[in-house]
C-alpha cells in the first residue's frame, strides 16, 4: 500500500516536473520568439531598405510574432530556432533566415483578401506566416516526405486556410488560379512561365535567388495591368558598390 | 644491418602520398566543394611537418627499432588512407553553413586531423630512413622525389582507369606493396610468411575496391536533383577533368534553360541533365523534326548576336552538353565549331545518347575539337563571323592538387585579345555571365573589353561594344568594327521582345537603362560608361570589388575582394551580406594564417625537447640558420615550381595535363639532381655543392623569367609533342638543380648535429604547406613574375645561412 502511494506520487511529481519543463521550454521559446523580432526590427531600422523604409509592416512583425518557428524545425535543430540563420531541415533543404523571411512577406504586400501561391514549401514556416495574413495560401512541394510532413504540421497547428500538395510546381496550381501573389521558393533556372500566365495583373511574383544558405539577392516580378513585366533586384542589405558619389 | 636504404619501398611510398593529396583533392571536390577541398588538404600536409616534430622528440626510442617502426609506418599509412578518408566523408561538415555555426570549425577540425594521419606516416617513414642512413641522404631524397614524381603522372592515368573511390583503394594497396617490398629490402625473419600475408589483404582490397561509395553534401545540385521523385543516375563517367554523373528525370523534366526569357512560353524538350563533380549542370537535350521545341533557346540573352547578321560560321566554346550548338543550329547556322575539353562528355552525346541527342556532334554542319580553347585558336588561323562563350564557369583543376587553385586563362586580357584577332570584319565576340548584384565579373569582363581593344589600337572602344542582360544573365559584344545604326535598332527590338535591358549600347542614354529589370541603380550602365571614360581609374579605386582585368600573369578573374570593403562587409553578415564575402579568398586567407600558427607550434616544441636534454654534447651549429635555411628551401622550391607551372600551362595549354606533367618533371629531375649531388659531394664540401646550386638556380630562374615568352612563342604553334619535349628540356636544368639545396644541407646537418634532422624535416614540411598557400596569394595580387623574383632573393640569401660547422674555415 505504502510502495503504491510512494510510486504515485513520484510518477505525479514526474508528470508536474515535465509539465513545469514544456511550459518554461515554451516560456523560452517565446522570449527568444521576441529577441529574434527585436533583432529584426534593429536591422530593419538600420538598413533603410530598397523602398526607404524604416520598419516592416507591423502586421508582419506580428504574423512573425505568433508563429511558433520552432514547431517547423527539426528537434536537432530547435534550440536555434529563433536564431537569426537559415537551418537545415533535412533532404537537403533549409528554412530561411528570419530576417530572409519577414522582408520577402513585406515585399509581397499582402493582405487579407489575398490568395497566395507557394511554389516549394520546405518546412511550412513561410507558408504559416503568410496564413495569418492572406485569405489562403496554396503551398506545392516536390519531395514527397517534406509535403507530406507540412501538410501534418500545419494541420496539427490549425493552419486550416494553408493548403499542401505535393507535386511539381512548374504549372502552379491551375483550379486556384489566378493568385494575387506568388512566392517561389523552389530552385529553377528560369521562372516558369506558367506561374507568370497564373498571376494576376496588379500581382506580385518574389524570388529568393542564391544558395541554400545564402540569399543573394530577393527578385520581384510585378504583372502590371497591362500584363507587362517588370523585375526588381533587391539586396537584402544595405550596400552600395561605389564609395563616394557616382 | 642492412647496408641500402629501403629504396624501393621509399619510391613506392613517396608514389603514394603524393598520388594520395591529388586523389583527395577530387573526392573533396566531389563531395564537398573546391576552395574547402583545398583548404582541407592543404592542412592535412602538415602532417609532415607534425611527423617531423613527433620523430625528433622521439628520436631514441623510434631509432632504436628502425626496421620495426618503418615498416609499422607504412602499414599505417595503408591503412589510413582508405580509413580517414572514409571516416573524414561521415563527418557531418557542411561548408555554407561555417559562418552562422560555429561548430562547423569542429567539425572541420575533426575532418583535418583524420586527414593529416597518412601524411604523418608516410611522412615519418621517410624521416627515419634519413636518419639511420644518414650518409646517403641525398639518394634516399631522390628516391622520395622520383616517387614523387611517378605518383603525380600515376594518379592522373588512373583517374582515367577508374572513379576516384576506387583509386583510393589502389592508393591503399601501393603502400601495402611497398610494405612487401620494405619486408624483402630489410631481409626480415619469416619474410615468406609475412609476404603471403600481405598478398592476401591485397586481394580483400581488390575485391573491396568497387564497394566503396560517395557520400556527396546533401546541397549539391547533382543530390538536390535526386530528391525529386523518379530522378536517378543513369550513367558515370571519370577521368582528371571531373566525374560525370548523368541524371534522368522521368517524372518531372528538368526544364533547363537558364537566363529564359519572362515573355517566353515555350518549354524546353526532354533533358539529360549532366553534373561534373555533382554541381555545375549542362544538359543534353532530345533533338527531334520539331524545332520549334527550340525556340526557348532565342529566348536567352546569348541569342542577341545571332540577331545581327547572318552568321555562315560559330565557334562555340565549351559545348558542354551541347545547348550553345542547338542554339545555333536553330539560328540555322551552316558551319559550327565547337571545343570541349572534356572528351567523355563528347562520347556521352555521341554515342552513349546518341539516339537522344540524335548524334549532336558528329553532324555535317558540326566539327568538334578536343583541347583548350586557345591552344586551338592559337594552332588554327580560321576567322569566325561568332565566337561564343556563354555561361563558361571557372573550370576545377582539382586534379592538380595543390599546385593550382582558381587561375583561369579564359578571361585574361591576352585572351580575349585573341578571340578578338580571330573574328572576320564584323565579326561578334559573345560572352555570356550569370549576373551578380552588386555587379563584379561583368563589369569587370568590360573593363577587360575595353583595355583589350585600347592595347590593340582602337581609339574608340565605346563603338564596338553592347552590354545586355535579363535579370539572370548578362551578354556582352565585342563588334570588330563599329556597331552601326542598324545594329542599334536589332538590338532595341531583340531586348524588347524578351524585356532585357539594354545596359550599354553606343550613343544610348541613361534614361534609356534600368527599365524592364529594375536596380536601385543603373549599376551596369554607370559602370560601362566610366569604365569607357576618363574618369576609368578612379572609377576601379572607388569600386569596392576588385575589377582590374585579369592577366595571364595574374589569371585571377574571380578574384573580386578588397581589404578595405571588409570591416564593411562582415558588419552587414547576419543582415543578408553573406553573397558579398568572396569565400574563395577567405578560404585562401584562413588556410594561411592556420598553418603559420600550426607552424610556429609545431618548430618550437620540438627545440623545448631538445633543450632538455642536456646530456648531449653542444650543437655545432645555430639552430637559427637551420630553421630559417630549411624554412626557406620549402617556401622557395614551391614557389618556382608552382609559378613555372603556371607559366607552363599557357605553353602545353591544357589546365590538368600541363601540371601533372610539369610536376612529373620537376620531381623527377630534381631527384636526379639529388642523386647526382652526393657524386658531387666527393669533390666538394655539402656547402659548395648547395651554393653552386643556388647560383645555378638564380640564373637559370631570371633567365626564364625573360626568355620564356620568346621561346613560347616560337613554338606556340608546334605541335603538342614538340612542346612538350620543349617543356621538359626546359624544366630539366632548373629542376636538376632546385634537387640539390635540401639534401646537401641535411647532409651537413648530419655531420654537425644529427639530432636536428627530423626537425629540419619537419620545418621544410611545415614551409611547404605555407608555400602553396603563400605562392596562390602573392599571385592574386602581385602576379606569378613576382613569385619568381621572391623565390630567387630567398634562395640568394639561403647561401649565407648554409647550416654548416661554426669552426671557420679560413
Amino acid at each position: 500500500m505504502n510502495t503504491m502511494t510512494y510510486s504515485c506520487r513520484s510518477s505525479l511529481v514526474l508528470i508536474l516536473m515535465l509539465l513545469s519543463m514544456s511550459a518554461m521550454a515554451s516560456e523560452e521559446y517565446a522570449v527568444a520568439r521576441e529577441n529574434m523580432l527585436k533583432s529584426i526590427k534593429e536591422q530593419v531600422e538600420e538598413t533603410s531598405l530598397y523602398i526607404n523604409k524604416q520598419a516592416l509592416n507591423p502586421q508582419v512583425m506580428q504574423a512573425m510574432a505568433r508563429v511558433p518557428r520552432h514547431e517547423f524545425v527539426p528537434s536537432s535543430q530547435k534550440r536555434f530556432a529563433y536564431e537569426n540563420r537559415p537551418l537545415p531541415i533535412g533532404h537537403g533543404q533549409t528554412i530561411s533566415q528570419p530576417y530572409i523571411v519577414a522582408l520577402m512577406t513585406d515585399l509581397l504586400n499582402v493582405n487579407s483578401k489575398s490568395k497566395v501561391l507557394e511554389i516549394g514549401t520546405g518546412s511550412a514556416y513561410q507558408a504559416a506566416i503568410l496564413s495569418k495574413l492572406v485569405d489562403s495560401v496554396y503551398s506545392i512541394e516536390i519531395i514527397k516526405a517534406l509535403g507530406e510532413q507540412a501538410e501534418q504540421r500545419l494541420s496539427r497547428l490549425g493552419y486550416d486556410n494553408v493548403h499542401v500538395k505535393t507535386g511539381d510546381g512548374y504549372y502552379g496550381w491551375e483550379e486556384h488560379a489566378p493568385f494575387d501573389v506568388i512566392i517561389v521558393t523552389a530552385a529553377s533556372s528560369h521562372i516558369p512561365p506558367p506561374l507568370i500566365s497564373q498571376l494576376k495583373p496588379g500581382g506580385r511574383m518574389v524570388i529568393p535567388v542564391g544558395s541554400r544558405f545564402m540569399t543573394q539577392e530577393l527578385l520581384l516580378v510585378n504583372k502590371q495591368e497591362d500584363g507587362k513585366l517588370i523585375t526588381r533586384q533587391i539586396l537584402p542589405v544595405m550596400f552600395v558598390p561605389l564609395t563616394g558619389d557616382h | 644491418m642492412r647496408t641500402h636504404p629501403p629504396y624501393l619501398s621509399i619510391t613506392l611510398l613517396s608514389a603514394g602520398s603524393l598520388a594520395y593529396e591529388i586523389l583527395l583533392m577530387r573526392l573533396f571536390s566531389i563531395i564537398q566543394w573546391h576552395h574547402f577541398a583545398y583548404m582541407i588538404i592543404g592542412l592535412a600536409l602538415l602532417g609532415y611537418g607534425i611527423s617531423g616534430s613527433v620523430v625528433s622528440i622521439f628520436q631514441k626510442s623510434l631509432m632504436s627499432r628502425y626496421s620495426q617502426t618503418y615498416m609499422a609506418s607504412l602499414l599505417l599509412f595503408s591503412i589510413f588512407t582508405v580509413v580517414s578518408f572514409l571516416m573524414a566523408q561521415t563527418i557531418p561538415f557542411n561548408a555554407e553553413e561555417i559562418l552562422w555555426d560555429w561548430h562547423q570549425s569542429i567539425y572541420l577540425l575533426a575532418i583535418f586531423l583524420v586527414l593529416t594521419l597518412p601524411f604523418f606516416f608516410a611522412a615519418s617513414a621517410i624521416c627515419l630512413t634519413f636518419m639511420q642512413y644518414s650518409t646517403q641522404i641525398s639518394r634516399v631524397y631522390a628516391a622520395d622525389l622520383i616517387g614523387a614524381g611517378i605518383g603525380s603522372i600515376g594518379i592522373v592515368y588512373l583517374l582515367f582507369l577508374m572513379f576516384p573511390q576506387s583509386a583510393l583503394m589502389v592508393i591503399g594497396i601501393t603502400g601495402l606493396i611497398a610494405l612487401l617490398i620494405a619486408a624483402w629490402e630489410f631481409q626480415i625473419a619469416r619474410r615468406l610468411q609475412t609476404s603471403l600475408a600481405l598478398i592476401a589483404v591485397i586481394a580483400v582490397c581488390i575485391i573491396a575496391a568497387p564497394y566503396l561509395e560517395l557520400q556527396i553534401s546533401p546541397y549539391k545540385g547533382l543530390e538536390q536533383s535526386l530528391k525529386i521523385t523518379g530522378t536517378q543516375i543513369i550513367e558515370q563517367r571519370s577521368s582528371p577533368l571531373g566525374l560525370l554523373s548523368v541524371i534522368e528525370s522521368k517524372q518531372v523534366p528538368l526544364r533547363h534553360a537558364p537566363g529564359l526569357s519572362l515573355n517566353a512560353t515555350q518549354e524546353p524538350p526532354a533533358q539529360l541533365g549532366v553534373f561534373t563533380d555533382a554541381d555545375s549542370l549542362s544538359v543534353i537535350t532530345q533533338l527531334n523534326e520539331d524545332s520549334k521545341r527550340l525556340s526557348y533557346l532565342d529566348q536567352m540573352s546569348s541569342a542577341l548576336p545571332y540577331h545581327l547578321g547572318d552568321h555562315k560560321r560559330v565557334l562555340i566554346v565549351g559545348a558542354g552538353g551541347g545547348s550553345d550548338i542547338l542554339q545555333a543550329r536553330f539560328h540555322q547556322v551552316p558551319n559550327i565549331d565547337a571545343i570541349e575539353l572534356n572528351p567523355q562528355i563528347v562520347e556521352l552525346v555521341n554515342n552513349r545518347f546518341r539516339a537522344f541527342s540524335n548524334a549532336l556532334y558528329d553532324n555535317k554542319n558540326v566539327n568538334m575539337h578536343i583541347g583548350d580553347a586557345r591552344d586551338y585558336l592559337r594552332v588554327s588561323e580560321d576567322n569566325y563571323d561568332l565566337i561564343q562563350l556563354a555561361l563558361l564557369d571557372t573550370f576545377n583543376a582539382s586534379a592538380s592538387g595543390l599546385y593550382a587553385l582558381n587561375e583561369n586563362y579564359l578571361y585574361t586580357l591576352e585572351a580575349l585579345q585573341l578571340y578578338i584577332n580571330r573574328l572576320k570584319p564584323d565579326g561578334y565576340l559573345a560572352i555570356t555571365r550569370w549576373i551578380k548584384i552588386p555587379p563584379r565579373d561583368t563589369l569587370k569582363l568590360f573593363a577587360t573589353a575595353v583595355q583589350a581593344l585600347k592595347i590593340s589600337g582602337i581609339k574608340s572602344p565605346e563603338k564596338r561594344l553592347v552590354l545586355i542582360r535579363s535579370w539572370q544573365t548578362s551578354t556582352l559584344l565585342i563588334k570588330n568594327g563599329e556597331v552601326s545604326e542598324q545594329d542599334i535598332s536589332a538590338i532595341k527590338t531583340f531586348c524588347h521582345d524578351r524585356s532585357f535591358d539594354i545596359a550599354y549600347a553606343p550613343g544610348m542614354t541613361e534614361q534609356q537603362a534600368n527599365r524592364y529589370n529594375i536596380l536601385k541603380h543603373p549599376f551596369f550602365y554607370k559602370g560601362a560608361v566610366s569604365l569607357l571614360g576618363e574618369k576609368r581609374q578612379q572609377y576601379l579605386d572607388q569600386y569596392k570589388f576588385n575589377l582590374e582585368p585579369a592577366t595571364d600573369n595574374r589569371p585571377y578573374f574571380n578574384h573580386f575582394f578588397k581589404w578595405s570593403t571588409l570591416s564593411e562587409i562582415m558588419q552587414l553578415r547576419g543582415k543578408g551580406g553573406m553573397p558579398l564575402i568572396e569565400w574563395g579568398y577567405i578560404i585562401l586567407i584562413a588556410t594561411l594564417i592556420i598553418a603559420l600558427l600550426m607552424s610556429v607550434l609545431l618548430i618550437l616544441l620540438p627545440l623545448y625537447f631538445l633543450q632538455r636534454d642536456r646530456a648531449e654534447p653542444a650543437s655545432k651549429v645555430k639552430r637559427l640558420y637551420v630553421v630559417l635555411y630549411f624554412f626557406m628551401v620549402g617556401l622557395a622550391f614551391l614557389f618556382i615550381e608552382i609559378a613555372f607551372m603556371q607559366k607552363f600551362i599557357l605553353f602545353l595549354h591544357h589546365p590538368i595535363y600541363a601540371i601533372s606533367i610539369t610536376l612529373t618533371a620537376f620531381l623527377v629531375f630534381a631527384g636526379l639532381g639529388s642523386y647526382y649531388s652526393k657524386s658531387l659531394c666527393r669533390y666538394y664540401s655539402n656547402r659548395q655543392v648547395a651554393s653552386m646550386a643556388i647560383i645555378m638556380i638564380s640564373i637559370l630562374s631570371l633567365l626564364y623569367l625573360v626568355a620564356l615568352e620568346h621561346i613560347f612563342s616560337y613554338f606556340a604553334t608546334a605541335a603538342v609533342s614538340i612542346r612538350m619535349l620543349t617543356a621538359l628540356l626546359l624544366i630539366a636544368p632548373l629542376a636538376f638543380f632546385m634537387g640539390m639545396p635540401f639534401p646537401s644541407a641535411l647532409s651537413s646537418l648530419d655531420k654537425c648535429d644529427t639530432r636536428l634532422i627530423p626537425w629540419a624535416w619537419g620545418v621544410n614540411g611545415c614551409a611547404s604547406v605555407i608555400s602553396a598557400v603563400l605562392a596562390s596569394l602573392l599571385a592574386i595580387h602581385f602576379g606569378f613574375a613576382t613569385v619568381i623574383v621572391i623565390a630567387v632573393m630567398l634562395y640568394i640569401i639561403m647561401l649565407f645561412l648554409f647550416p654548416a660547422e661554426k669552426i671557420a674555415r679560413e
